[in-house]
């Protein structure tokens, strides 16, 4: 018998009766990361990585009933082990393994396999089954190292400042903004909007080492940001705030910025093709490394994707799930930002 | 191509024009004179040599990065450009190269005739020397088209600021024939072609629509005020005995339309005149649909003469004894006009009437008679006014009467294409006929991004059946939309076409059963002939 199924509820293992990110509220949800789209509101319990309570307690609820893992350790829960292992997505990102009975399946939220420098590295799992996400799963994806990417997006940067412009970056305010701050870090000021800043907060005091950002406050002047570099959550993209700033100009950091039809939809200035989900190679590199029989297949080019495994042999099968199809994540993202703001 | 690849960046980093054109006048000021010809050529639409077809650049991509066809047609629909999914998926070279953009297109330029193996040769080499915005560029060169936002207008700007020559003396010479393989930047800018190419044409002067009440344009005795004709824009050009017919978009359409030939006879040399190219018999405007049994067509044939008859109405002089008259207020124009075209009895050429009214009242109740005529509104042309290269705000402008409008709702979406490639933004538009619903149009503007993003998570959640690209969803959304005219059609299920649909608004308050019925296009139909 299969050790997980797919619910209304959400990703099931009946041998545990326990639930993987389920999306209606449930007893026992086994959670993979901080990102809305991933946990919600309502479950009586929750099982997550260390790094991502003090996340999830902010973001939802200081009241919600969390137990913790950390990465290598496990809890057996009716008979099933449950254990946890890096997925390189953001800050606490977990891969969620489950063994019963020498069957194992590995259930990996989102991933990349890039070091981003923040995040601990995507770690491979053996494993007999294996439920990937294939938000990018086309070979048209295939990223950049990171360090060409932020080299363009400071040379963008120090432009704008020689051209008395502000460079303001749109970045979710989990993940992404502490992508840039880690990697932008040096000689110029990082401003960060309320929301990314109290996020911070709770970061660092859960003992992770972010360099140091600026709260933009009422006080704080054009001036000074114009010479800084501007991060703000996704809602604040068309707002008054920024266009009136002193000659803003506005750049997204997503993985759809690697195509130019995406890039000119978006009504930003410059887009940057830079994402926490791994690209075609990644996908393809993790599957092969679990060595898995069966692939589940979740969001994003799920029809594509699978059918390229089953062609090269590898046994796969399309999932519909309510994690961020195509280009939801970020509206949902954008609620999740504006409970934050109220 | 590096120089080539930063500039394309540049454009792309900023949707502001005044960044735009500083990219552009930093390039012209660095780079290379051979390079900027092509430049030019390039985003006004002229295409170098193209020795390969796009088909096998495809071919050859499948087959050295082993990408099965299928997920390369996956690929290419959700990038929505060929040339950049082929950049995209190849892997990253493995050197690099300096060459100029020039020199690819020169290199390129020298496989004609060759055999298919030695342009592979060629092709996949490139590729191992070019990033991935090289690719892309170099792809696009070999098939496609550089649509980057750069409107004629914003070079023409830059060129300008770079060279401190004349703006209008620039578009003149940019719009003439000339031939980038041959010509030097200095003669391309000075317009040293041009002088000895008789059919170059003017740019046109553009009116915006009159969006405040035509009072506050001041006293209506400063204005000239004539109908707006719905037919072709055209530009007529006799010079040393030759005639010369130009469209709107810059293209040659002389061969298309022999009623006017007879002007090569009757216009003095050195003449250049503005008008409309309409349907005309017996001095009166036919409906466009009738002018438009008439275009684009390769053969014309008895019938279609005689059914559908051209004439041009004149509406502007824009050089008179061979010297630029544009400088001229339009009331000098027009006197010379009359002179010039008013003694032409009997033709298919006729003067473009004045309306002469006494005031704006007398003046917006004339416009509602506009489409008894054939007329989609009024033009108003201030008379002191030069004949401006391009849009030019507060001297022409069209007050045009309101479009018709019907309300329908959306039974089938597509995805569209390039900037649109992911999401529904193509519907089809249905009335009720009785029982049914009957699609009557087709449209894919008038939409902001935002309502788009909605109504493609809508067809998303309701899609009823899958067609390849299309979607039947359930018919619940009502919009509002609008067209300028209405004609029978047999191709059309409902039996009557409808002439540039366009979406006026999403009618979030109006329910499927509240829509209009075919009945109700039909009546308005008739009440048109």
């Amino acid at each position: 018998m299969a050790l997980i199924e797919f619910t209304k509820r959400g990703i099931y293992c009946k041998q545990g009766d326990f639930y993987v990110d389920p999306w209606w509220p449930v007893d026992y949800a086994v959670t993979t990361h901080g990102h809305s789209d991933h946990v919600r509101f309502g479950n009586k319990y929750y099982l997550c990585h260390t790094l991502t309570k003090p996340i999830i307690k902010r973001r939802i609820s200081e009241d919600l009933n969390v137990e913790t893992l950390n990465y290598g350790e496990s809890i057996v829960r009716n008979g099933v082990d449950i254990s946890f292992y890096p997925a390189g997505h953001i800050i606490g990102s977990a891969q969620v393994r489950l063994e019963y009975k020498g069957e194992v399946c590995v259930i990996s939220g989102d991933y990349k396999t890039e070091d981003d420098g923040i995040s601990d590295v995507f770690e491979p799992v053996k494993c007999h089954s294996f439920v990937s996400e294939s938000t990018f799963g086309l070979p048209v994806y295939k990223w950049q190292k990171q360090d060409a990417v932020f080299n363009g997006i400071k040379n963008w940067v120090s432009d704008n400042i020689d051209a008395q412009k502000t460079s303001v970056l749109i970045a979710y305010s989990l993940g992404k903004a502490q992508r840039l701050i880690k990697n932008l870090a040096g000689n110029v000021p990082i401003y960060v909007h309320n929301s990314i800043a109290n996020l911070n907060e709770v970061i660092i005091n859960a003992g992770v080492n972010l360099p140091d950002t600026i709260r933009i406050m009422p006080e704080t002047t054009k001036d000074e940001l114009q010479k800084g570099i501007v991060i703000v959550p996704p809602a604040m993209r068309d707002s008054r705030w920024i266009k009136n700033l002193s000659h803003p100009v506005t750049g997204i950091c997503s993985g759809w910025m690697q195509v130019r039809a995406h890039r000119r939809w978006q009504s930003a200035d410059a887009g940057f093709a830079l994402s926490d989900h791994a690209d075609w190679p990644g996908l393809m590199d993790a599957i092969t490394a679990t060595g898995a029989e069966k692939v589940y297949v979740t969001h994003g080019f799920t029809a594509a994707f699978s059918r390229f495994l089953n062609d090269s042999g590898i046994e796969s099968e399309e999932v519909m799930t309510k994690f961020g199809q195509e280009d939801d994540e970020e509206n949902k993202v954008d609620l999740a930002e504006q409970n934050d703001n109220k | 191509m590096k120089r080539f690849a930063r500039l394309i960046q540049k454009l792309e980093q900023s949707n502001k024009t005044n960044d735009k054109i500083t990219a552009l006048v930093d390039y012209f000021n660095d780079a290379d004179d051979k390079d900027k010809i092509w430049v030019i050529a390039l985003f006004t639409g002229k295409k170098p040599k193209r020795p390969i077809k796009s088909a096998l650049l495809k071919y050859w991509a499948i087959d050295i990065t082993q990408t099965p066809e299928w997920l390369f047609s996956e690929s290419y629909a959700n990038v929505g450009d060929l040339s950049e999914t082929i950049a995209l998926l190849l892997p990253p070279a493995e050197n690099t190269s300096d060459l100029q953009l020039h020199k690819w297109i020169e290199e390129l330029h020298d496989l004609e005739g060759k055999d298919d193996e030695t342009k592979k040769e060629f092709i996949l080499n490139a590729w191992n020397h070019l990033e991935t915005q090289e690719r892309f560029i170099f792809n696009k060169l070999i098939s496609g088209n550089f649509r980057i936002g750069v409107s004629n207008k914003m070079l023409v700007n830059a060129l300008a600021k770079q060279s401190s020559l004349d703006s209008a003396q620039i578009m003149h010479s940019i719009m003439g024939k000339w031939n980038p393989y041959e010509i030097t930047f200095h003669e391309l800018i000075n317009g040293v072609h041009v002088n000895t190419d008789n059919s170059w044409p003017y740019p046109f002067c553009l009116a915006y629509a009159l969006e405040q009440e035509p009072e506050k344009l001041g006293d209506i005795s400063e204005w000239q005020a004539e109908w707006k004709w719905d037919g072709i824009r055209g530009q007529i050009v006799k010079r040393n005995g030759e005639l010369f017919i130009w469209s709107r978009g810059e293209e040659l359409v002389t061969e298309q339309f022999p009623e006017l030939y007879f002007l090569i006879d009757v216009l003095p040399d050195g003449v250049v005149i503005d008008g409309e190219i309409l349907a005309v018999q017996d001095k009166q405007v036919l409906s466009f649909s009738t002018l438009q049994q008439r275009l684009n067509r390769k053969t014309i044939n008895k019938k279609q003469l005689e059914d559908a008859p051209i004439g041009f109405f004149v509406y502007d002089i824009l050089e008179f004894e061979a010297k630029d008259f544009r400088e001229h207020p339009l009331s000098e124009r027009r006197a010379v006009l009359e002179q010039l075209i008013g003694n032409l009895e009997e033709s298919a050429v006729i003067l473009s009437p004045v309306i002469n009214c006494k005031s704006w009242e007398e003046l917006a109740e004339l416009r509602q008679t506009s489409r008894s005529i054939n007329s989609e509104g009024i033009m108003l042309k201030k008379l002191s006014s030069h004949y401006h290269s391009g849009r030019k705000r507060g001297d022409w402008w069209k007050w045009k009467i309101n479009p018709y409008t019907v309300d329908a709702v959306m039974i089938y979406a597509q995805k569209g294409s390039g900037r649109r490639a992911n999401f529904f933004t193509d519907y089809t538009f249905a009335v009720r006929d009785g029982e049914n619903l009957v699609t009557i149009a087709k449209a894919y503007s008038g939409l902001t991004d935002k309502e788009i993003k909605e109504v493609n998570s809508f067809v998303t959640k309701n899609a009823i059946e899958k067609f390849g690209p299309v979607r039947t969803v359930k018919p619940e959304l009502v919009f509002e939309i609008a067209f300028e005219g209405i004609a029978e059609s047999k191709r059309h299920k409902a039996g009557l076409a409808l002439r540039f649909p366009r979406i006026l608004r999403w009618r979030k308050d109006k329910k499927a059963d509240e829509i209009n019925t075919l009945e109700d296009l039909r009546q308005l139909l008739e009440s048109t002939f």
